[in-house]
């Protein structure tokens, strides 16, 4: 045992010290010089330090972490960023056994409200409340009100309602971007002709598979039933199999159901199952397929040297309304909620509900917008985010959460997406849409 | 892996090896056959590990769109990926995993001797003592082999809340601890029935009490059997992410490299390619345990024969 | 945390718990050796039960009582959540899905495992070959669904495009068209058992090898000159004498297999009619929010697991009769 032990822990210790050996130099310590005028109002926070827990990982935390350091470098107190994929499970366990970090980043009010019934969670104090009125609009702050409660206000916004295309094959066939529903089956018809398969959809997400048809649904839900029927759809004030929603999902099925639709480089109809939604929309770039709906994040997924532009190798259209004046538009983002009320961190909270941040992080980011009214469409760089600011800050568009991540997590995040994925893989939209209703909870 | 006539295995020189059983069979499946179904199980076994190795050191681009087996018809190769996961150079994945590689062996090593020492205790009361109660017992904690870890997770961490170690390295210790300790006591305690009973007796005749039965008699016979078991509970805590996910909260302090590994991808997934790396840096470290300690391991599980 | 403070932390946690049994076997020592056991016995037993007391009999009794009750774990609904098991289309395939798994796993995985352990044994570099065998065993769940990637992936069959998964650049090179492995069922889920068949007979083969090497040579000399045959001593010598080794490791492997969940998860995420008791409990707890059908599903496994401990039981008594 002794021999056997030595040997083992000689072994890692031996290892140990190679491991350490390559340790990492990069400290990105060359910020520019922050006015610390703006923060005066956090106080002194030296010795505090504020956790915050995400589901949001590499490469995209590196700008969440740098957006922190002005406030780190002028209150002197220290965030603590901790990303992990599964946080959406993750957290339900840690609130529910009282060990919730100060501030999580959650990307659903469906799991925001589980949040808040385990209890742990704190109403947002009266600064952040103010921020929050002052930036968002009045739907931003329903979706973070539990019981007449406000609780955190929105962070990050991504918008669904995209298509994604390549600029150059539209402008060599004279293809027009769609302004109708009608204009955008026609377009399909259109290229359909020419032999090639015009749309490609994955929605592999390991045991998220499924949630890009949720999406696809809510789009269409939205654009043939209006507003006010997707409100109720979605608070379950009409039932999941009735005429509209299986509409809905019927209008999907014409799209992604038609082998001579899809899927375009990625094989057939069955396909879009296994096709990872990352994978999803590449086949624009090589030719083998022309339309691609998904949200404006997805500009991430294409390989680093590729152009997104309106002049560049892709770039996205927004998903058009029934008519030309119907600008519905669907969308997500994340809500900061606190466990603590700590004063450093509910200082945290404020700075983060402020446009003082938003601005500052989309400055540092690439891919993401924020719906904040403050944000300054200046200082979102990239061509898509400015598409995006700009669909949010449109008057005329009717702006709707994502359908899926407001229903009680035994639809939103499971019996949707499991039936929506047996749905592409064969299963008809009545069956679907009797199993999803059957899984509400009573 | 052709069949040879004399074995290579070190015995006593003085009795010459008569055939095994085993042997004899495997004769009878007549050598070429034998060696040809020994190869074909080889091959098979690890060819999906070294299709992985193939890939880990293939660029991006290629991972994505070709088969690892062009690697030969065309071959690229680069360290980027390995780059990218241990953090050196420029394009470092913004954690890198020499951090989370530290915390795996600080988790690994006491949840496996902690366990492994508990249950020699109670294997040693339910093999070779006699008290009430003791079949109920043994059943008891060999059933509560199936208690699946994730009904735990919740009451244990809430647990750790409330005497204030969450966070810590501890609530990893006493998880893995417990999820060891029935199917560790299961086996120690059959290794430690066919301990025969007349070595135990003659020392309890020479007037040795439990205590140096215990370490006089069983341990040096055990040895062997409790570095293999040590072996299984070193592979099952290194290769964990369930439970490192939920009692590690808070990073890099605590988090071992399964943690990092299942984030590796990027929080959507487009840098899978360097799972291959990641995969490969992660299983070097069991691997040469099983081989450093493989001799260990095949007479710790001899150990239950000892013959005579 | 830096890295010394670390290892500090880990030696002290390690010193402690040798201090634990020393300050028991010390108390043992008092009692003297020829006594009743009793007091000893249940001195050396006391930290591993409250251990599991704490850390598993706890937990599964709370689980077995939140079944009877609804999702939010509020209202006593009876049996309800178990009707739903076992007449809800879905939860029917993850129970046949279970079946499946069980029965498949550890009979394929232990056979391969033996066979292979017969024809390397004192083999040249039989060390070696054996290390191949295992090696799956010491990849992580999370290594595993990567490594398979590269086998099972589908890419289509279109100009221009090659496959990257190595099963379907065979079928395609044998004229083909390349599947989807993951999505067809029934086979996906055998595909799946593939796998864990894959990580499982490292494990038989070390057990197995070891038992077949311990066998007593007077016993096969004995039978040699009798004249019995090799496959008559692979009948009635080999296979008695490792019977109650391949007990445990059919058992073992089982038991595995029942609370399989990373595979799944990380493969399939239990798409495609592919979920299993393990995975459903953790969708359903963690996902669903559905507390009380999640305690429903676990105490499942605790019940399917019964016939496997009565099982071990009986050997057990058969041994002690022996």
């Amino acid at each position: 045992m002794a021999a056997a032990s030595a040997g083992a822990l000689g072994l890692t210790l031996a290892l140990t010290m190679s491991a350490c050996g390559g340790g990492k130099s990069d400290d990105a310590s060359d910020q520019p010089n922050v006015d610390c005028s703006q923060f005066s109002q956090y106080g002194d926070l030296s010795g505090k330090t504020i956790s915050v827990y995400t589901g949001i990982v590499t490469p995209e935390d590196t700008a969440y972490i740098n957006s922190y350091k002005p406030f780190e470098q002028c209150t002197h107190a220290t965030i603590k960023y901790e990303g992990d994929k599964s946080f959406e499970t993750q957290i339900l366990v840690r609130a529910q056994a009282g060990n919730p970090p100060d501030i999580a980043i959650v990307p659903q009010p469906g799991l925001l409200k589980q949040l808040v019934a385990t209890g742990k969670a704190k109403e947002a104090p009266a600064a952040v409340k103010e921020n929050a009125a002052k930036g968002w609009g009045e739907d931003w702050m329903s979706y973070a009100t539990v019981d007449g409660k406000f609780y955190a206000a929105p962070s990050g916004a991504s918008i669904k309602s995209l298509v994604w295309y390549s600029p150059q094959e539209f402008k060599d066939n004279g293809y027009e971007i769609p302004k109708t529903l009608d204009d955008l089956k026609a377009l399909t018809d259109k290229i359909a002709s020419t032999g090639k398969k015009p749309w490609c959809a994955g929605i592999g997400s390991g045991e998220a598979t499924g949630w890009p048809i949720t999406d696809w649904m809510e789009d269409f839900m939205l654009r043939l039933s209006g507003p006010e029927e997707y409100d109720k759809w979605v608070n379950h004030d009409i039932a999941f199999n009735s005429p509209g929603p299986t509409a809905a999902l019927d209008a999907v099925g014409t799209y992604l159901k038609d082998p001579k639709y899809v899927n375009g480089g990625l094989g057939d109809v069955k396909s879009i199952a296994t096709t990872t939604f990352q994978d999803g929309g590449l086949p624009i770039l090589d030719g083998n397929c022309s339309l691609h709906r998904q949200a404006s994040f997805y500009a991430a997924n294409f390989p680093a040297d590729t152009k997104v532009a309106e002049d560049g190798d892709v770039f996205a259209f927004y998903l058009p309304g029934k008519t030309a004046e119907d600008k519905p538009l669907l969308g997500g983002g994340e809500f900061n909620l606190a466990f603590s009320d700590r004063p450093e961190v509910q200082a945290f909270q404020t700075y983060l509900s402020s446009d003082l941040w938003a601005n500052t992080k989309a400055k540092l980011s690439q891919g993401w917008v924020s719906a904040n009214k403050g944000l300054d469409p200046a200082n979102v760089s990239n061509p898509i985010d400015k598409l995006a600011v700009s669909l949010l800050q449109d008057p005329n568009a009717v702006f709707r959460f994502d359908g899926s991540d407001q229903m009680p997590g035994a639809v939103g995040s499971n019996a949707f997406w499991k039936q929506a994925t047996n749905w592409i893989t064969g299963q008809s939209t009545k069956d679907t849409v009797d199993k999803i209703e059957a899984a509400w909870p009573k | 892996m052709t069949t040879t006539s004399e074995p290579l295995t070190t015995t006593p020189p003085v009795v010459p090896t008569p055939a095994s059983p085993a042997r004899r069979a495997r004769k009878a499946l007549t050598s070429p056959l034998a060696s040809l179904i020994a190869i074909v199980i080889a091959v098979l076994w690890t060819l999906p590990t070294f299709g992985l190795a193939i890939s880990s050191f293939r660029p991006e681009r290629q991972i994505k769109t070709t088969g690892w087996w062009t690697a030969f018809t065309d071959p690229q190769f680069t360290l980027d990926n390995y780059r990218s996961v241990l953090g050196i150079g420029e394009n470092a994945a913004s954690s890198s995993l020499s951090d989370y590689f530290v915390n795996s062996i600080v988790i690994t090593i006491p949840s496996v001797l902690i366990p492994i020492s508990l249950a020699t205790l109670a294997a040693y009361a339910f093999a070779w003592m006699k008290f009430p109660g003791r079949n109920v017992l043994f059943v008891a904690v060999f059933a509560l082999q199936i208690v699946p870890i994730q009904v735990t997770l919740i009451p244990l961490l809430r647990l750790y809340v409330d005497v204030g170690v969450a966070g810590t390295f501890w609530p990893l210790w006493l998880s893995h601890s417990i999820f060891a300790l029935p199917l560790a006591i299961f086996l120690l305690h059959n290794f430690m029935r066919e301990v025969p009973a007349g070595l135990l007796e003659a020392a309890r005749v020479d007037g040795a009490g439990h205590v140096a039965i215990f370490f006089r008699v069983l341990l040096p016979l055990l040895t062997p059997a409790l570095a293999a078991f040590g072996i299984f509970q070193f592979l099952w805590v290194w290769n964990d992410l369930l439970v490192a996910l939920t009692f590690a909260g808070g990073g890099t302090d605590v988090a071992p490299i399964t943690a990092a590994l299942a984030n590796l991808s990027g929080t959507r997934g487009t840098a899978w390619h360097l799972l291959s790396a990641g995969a490969f840096v992660s299983i070097i470290v069991p691997v040469l345990i099983f081989v450093a300690m493989q001799r260990y391991f095949v007479r710790g599980l001899l150990a239950g024969s000892v013959k005579g | 945390m830096i890295t010394g403070e670390k290892f500090l932390t880990m030696c002290g946690a390690v010193l402690l718990f040798v201090a634990v049994v020393g300050v028991i076997l010390f108390i043992a020592s008092r009692f003297g050796g020829r006594r009743s056991d009793g007091p000893v016995a249940y001195l050396y037993l006391l930290p591993t039960l409250a251990m599991l007391a704490l850390g598993l009999v706890y937990p599964g009794l709370r689980t077995i009582y939140q079944s009877f009750f609804d999702a939010a774990g509020t209202s006593f609904i009876g049996l309800d959540n178990y009707q739903t098991i076992f007449t809800t289309e879905d939860q029917i395939t993850v129970l046949r899905n279970t079946v499946l798994w069980v029965v498949v796993t550890p009979f394929v995985a232990t056979a391969v495992g033996l066979i292979y352990a017969i024809l390397v044994d004192k083999a040249r570099m039989e060390a070696f070959a054996k290390a191949l065998i295992f090696l799956p065993m010491a990849i992580s769940f999370v290594g595993a669904g990567i490594i398979w990637k590269f086998i099972y992936e589908f890419r289509p069959d279109q100009v221009g495009i090659k496959q990257i998964g190595l099963l379907n650049q065979l079928v395609v090179m044998a004229g083909g068209k390349p599947q989807q492995w993951l999505v067809n069922q029934p086979w996906n889920t055998l595909f799946l058992i593939v796998v864990m068949i894959w990580i499982q007979a490292g494990f038989a083969m070390t057990v197995l090898s070891a038992a077949i090497k311990a066998i007593p040579d007077d016993i096969v000399e004995a039978a040699r000159l009798d004249g019995v045959g090799p496959f008559g001593m692979f009948r009635f010598i080999t296979l008695p004498s490792i019977r109650p080794t391949l007990v445990v490791v059919l058992t073992t492997i089982g038991i595995g297999t029942l609370k399989v969940f990373d595979i799944v998860r990380t493969m399939t995420g239990g798409q495609f009619f592919t979920s299993v008791v393990a995975n459903e409990f953790y969708s359903q707890s963690f996902r669903a929010n559905n507390q009380g059908l999640g305690a429903a599903l676990a105490v499942l496994l605790f019940i399917l697991v019964i016939p496997i401990v009565v099982y071990n039981i009986r050997q057990l008594r058969a041994s002690e009769a022996r």
